[in-house]
């Protein structure tokens, strides 16, 4: 097995895992990269089908081929999707940085769909190169009732063994792509064929590396029009994968305080 | 696109562990940035976070990423951050030194294939620095680096450095740990690191860098005898498909398995998967879909292997433990132990050793402290199917979960304790009859009446009066009592908690036997501890109810029909329950029943008609007349 085998193999374990232990389960489809390389692989776990909906939180600012992208595969592949919106800027947090508290409607339109649908396991696409708070992150990471993240306070997880919720109200959320780099996510794109939304190649020497909402999102310079160009622009960059994304550079603790909120 | 790009090896996972201050976020820091691992615009957001808190570069809030982190100054939390060396993938584990954080240590510690052990060279091995190498060696790191740290502080005299080495390595002797190397390094000037240092030209081994390029890479478990833990069965389109991941060894189509504990074979029919080639055969770190012929149905945690590599099975284990509970461990408390995708209702029977931190040796204790070390007997009312635990594999890997889903502890499974059926090949044949016939021909079923209650309470005298009255009313029903069972049964058992429970356990499997041949039972056993009863209806299972033969310690020891308290309190019995050793009320019997007031007569009638309501079959149902 090959570095590739190894990561789909742990994380068809974990989605495993999470189908068994974690009722209602549902996961988040941002219609990203990452997220479709998820999809995918709950595919390769239940064998061709995704035996649980997929959410889309959608803040409305998406742009517009996302939304061309969301209905088009959840046709092809058969999904049982759940929309959900998020409230105003003007309901969030004033004290947040600007971006941020763009970023916190997101975090507020997840909670209000996690209790419609009383969801005990959120599967969402982070992963630990990311972002240094995302680096702490656990696989299965319990919320508690106000969906906060206790980051001083996280359960051990340790030989696959995974925190279940204990009480009502917690949730888990399940990061099934935590061990995974940004480079593995293109290359098993590759190998595997996933299809994605063409704002990651490049048109008149731009294109997006991150997608967010269109406004706190700027696409970076690039000539890298194929998977296997970006893959070769990878291994030589140096800037990080959210450099195009304003919230986590308003202030050094921006994005630690979205997440302990319940960002993701 | 180049293949290479497609394929490459898996990252090794590096722990770095060590004392609080000794320096392992610097280290890390120091590593990322001279082997050029850090991206664009990181070493100015740490040069500004570390400006505004009034220090020179910290290197150690390229990790300490949480706010509570960079203003305290200390690591929380692991964290992990891949780190390519060459053309090797490696993933740096940052694990925190304070002792209140060891579950996080853990979490980022047990999958490391080697670690990095980071002991202040000037002020040696501490607290911490033992406890993580205690841990080293029961999470199964075999392969240790250690980094002898702030040499600079020791002028980089090869004398002194040697002394502190040598320290370091008669602590790791006494855990069988064999560092593969010792490096003299500063990681905050850089000495060592991804550099030779111009200051140790006496050193002539390899730096850091050079050193992690020598870790081997995880040896392959394929070849090994096959365990496939079944993770979860899914019923998909009309075909049934078994779940989980080959923890070692091969699958190929056309295997014969034995499914669990039952003994029941299977043939391996087909391997299924989706976007993937057919395949016809799957490995270790695989995680597959296979069918079985027949259509058998196996169980989540049901262990897959072939008849003639059978793991241990037994339901009495000898383990190791690290326990992360901030209350101490004691005798007799329950939990689920999970292996793989297995979980089993265990009681702890005895705390067979503990480990003293300052000297690391071991000493008899009644309790595991907080963050301890401990070996301990583990009694489980079924028999567990596993491998002892192995470096390199994943066998054995005991995790201790208490009623809350919290995780307390991780129990390294040595092997079956000595009281054990153990090894020995058991092949339990199940019965023709049914309980339901033996119920019919009888009028009444099996079942298990467990009396509870202090020395004196009237267990025994109870349980003598109702049996004659159920015997009167055609009942078949039998008596056993802790005497009794002393005398033959357990003649070898002394009064020592790990025997009390064994006691126990005894006394609910004869209980379980007769009760499944229809009769009516009932066990009048002083069983003071809360577990032990659980233990006993967990063997027991359907059918068990709890007596609680309630009389205050006053009217017990006023009775004192056998001399008992007398001896007790005179001090030739000790560990007499009631006046030496606890006695746990029952909180919510099955039946309540004080023998404080009240004659034999009444009490035995209240007993047995309990009984009799709780077994007879309705009239219609019963085929005697």
């Amino acid at each position: 097995m090959d570095d590739l085998d190894q990561l789909e193999a742990q994380s068809i374990y974990i989605l495993r895992e999470a189908y068994r232990k974690l009722k209602p389960l549902a996961m988040l489809w941002s219609l990203g990269k990452d997220s479709n390389v998820m999809v995918w692989l709950a595919r390769k776990a239940f064998l061709g089908r995704v035996p649980f909906p997929v959410m889309h939180v959608d803040t409305g600012k998406k742009f517009p081929e996302m939304y061309r992208f969301r209905d088009e595969y959840t046709r092809k592949w058969e999904l049982e999707l759940l929309l959900g919106d998020c409230p105003p800027v003007e309901e969030i947090d004033p004290t947040l940085p600007p971006a941020a508290r763009s970023a916190a409607r997101k975090t507020a339109g997840l909670a209000t769909m996690i209790e419609k649908y009383k969801l005990e396991g959120v599967i969402a696409g982070i992963r630990r190169d990311e972002q240094a708070t995302r680096a702490k992150e656990r696989v299965f990471s319990p919320r508690g009732s106000s969906h906060k993240w206790d980051v001083r306070n996280q359960p051990p997880e340790f030989w696959d063994q995974y925190a279940t919720p204990h009480e009502e109200g917690v949730h888990i959320r399940v990061h099934p792509l935590l061990s995974w780099r940004e480079i593995d996510i293109w290359r098993y794109i590759e190998r595997e064929g996933i299809p994605l939304v063409d704002l990651y190649f490049s048109k008149n020497g731009k294109r997006y590396r991150s997608l967010g909402d269109q406004d706190i999102t700027s696409p970076i310079e690039s000539d890298a029009s194929t998977v296997a160009e970006v893959i070769t622009e990878l291994q030589t960059t140096r800037t990080s994968e959210r450099a195009g994304r304003a919230m986590d550079h308003e202030s050094e603790d921006a994005f630690e305080r979205l997440r302990v909120a319940g960002y993701l | 696109m180049s293949n290479d790009i497609l394929r490459q090896d898996a990252a090794t996972p590096i722990v770095i562990v060590g004392h609080v201050d000794h320096g392992k976020s610097t280290l890390i820091g120091r590593l990322l940035h001279d082997t050029d691992n850090l991206p664009e615009g990181r070493v100015a957001q740490i040069i500004e976070s570390s400006r505004k808190r009034g220090l020179k570069v910290e290197w150690s809030f390229l990790l300490d990423s949480l706010q509570i982190e960079r203003d305290q100054g200390v690591t929380v939390d692991s964290t992990r951050i891949p780190f390519l060396l060459g053309n090797r993938q490696f993933v740096i584990v940052d694990a925190p030194g304070h002792r209140q954080f060891l579950r996080n240590m853990i979490t980022g510690a047990a999958d490391a294939e080697a670690a990095v052990l980071v002991v202040d060279a000037a002020e040696g091995a501490q607290e911490q620095t033992r406890r993580h190498a205690m841990l080293l060696r029961l999470i199964g790191i075999r392969h240790v680096i250690v980094l002898m740290n702030k040499v600079d502080l020791l002028d980089y005299d090869e004398q002194k450095i040697a002394a502190s080495e040598q320290a370091v390595a008669a602590l790791l002797k006494q855990l069988d740990i064999e560092p593969s190397l010792f490096i003299p390094a500063s990681a905050r000037e850089g000495d060592n690191i991804a550099s030779r240092s111009p200051q140790m030209a006496w050193y002539k081994g390899p730096t850091l860098t050079e050193a992690l390029a020598l870790v081997p890479s995880p040896a392959g478990r394929a070849d090994l005898p096959l365990r496939l833990p079944v993770q979860d069965v899914y019923r998909f389109d009309s075909k049934r498909v078994v779940a989980g991941r080959i923890e070692r060894g091969r699958v190929t189509v056309g295997d014969t398995l034995v499914i669990g504990t039952h003994g029941t074979t299977a043939r391996v029919a087909s391997i299924e998967s989706w976007h993937t080639a057919p395949q016809i055969s799957a490995v270790a770190g695989q995680s597959v879909a296979i069918t079985l012929e027949p259509d058998v149905i196996p169980d989540r945690g049901d262990l897959l292997h072939r008849p003639e590599e059978a793991p241990i099975r037994t339901a009495r284990i000898r383990s190791r433990l690290f326990w992360l509970r901030q209350e101490p461990l004691r005798v007799g408390e329950s939990f689920r132990l999970r292996l793989a995708t297995a979980e089993h209702q265990v009681t702890v029977a005895s705390i067979d050793s503990v480990v003293r931190l300052d000297d690391l040796t071991e000493h008899a204790s009644d309790h595991v402290p907080p963050e301890g070390f401990a070996e301990i007997t583990l009694a489980a009312s079924e028999s567990i199917l596993f491998d002892a635990f192995t470096p390199g594999t994943t066998d054995g890997r005991g995790v201790l979960v208490d009623r809350h889903q919290r995780i307390v502890g991780g129990a390294p499974l040595i092997g079956p304790a000595d009281i054990a059926s153990g090894t020995k090949a058991i092949h339990p044949t199940d019965s023709t009859v049914s309980l339901w016939d033996r119920a019919q021909a009888r009028g009444h079923r099996g079942g298990v009446f467990w009396m509870t209650g202090l020395p004196g309470a009237g267990k025994s005298t109870i349980a003598r009066a109702a049996e004659s009255r159920l015997f009167g009313q055609k009942i078949d029903v039998s008596v056993l009592d802790g005497d009794t069972l002393r005398a033959g049964l357990c003649a070898d058992l002394g009064f020592s908690e790990a025997d009390r429970t064994e006691n126990v356990r005894r006394a609910a499997a004869v209980a379980r036997i007769l009760a499944e041949t229809g009769q009516v039972v009932l066990v009048a056993l002083i069983s003071p501890r809360a577990a032990d009863r659980e233990l006993a209806r967990q063997v027991v299972g359907e059918g068990f109810h709890e007596i609680f033969v309630d009389a205050d310690q006053a009217t017990c020891e006023a009775r004192d029909p056998k001399g008992l308290y007398q001896a007790a309190r005179a001090g030739r019995i000790t560990g007499f329950t009631g006046i030496d050793a606890p006695y746990d009320t029952p909180a919510s019997p099955d039946l309540h029943l004080p023998t404080g007031t009240g004659s034999v007569g009444e009490v035995a009638d209240r007993l047995a008609a309990y009984v009799a309501d709780s077994v007879v079959l309705a009239e219609g149902t019963r085929r005697r007349s």
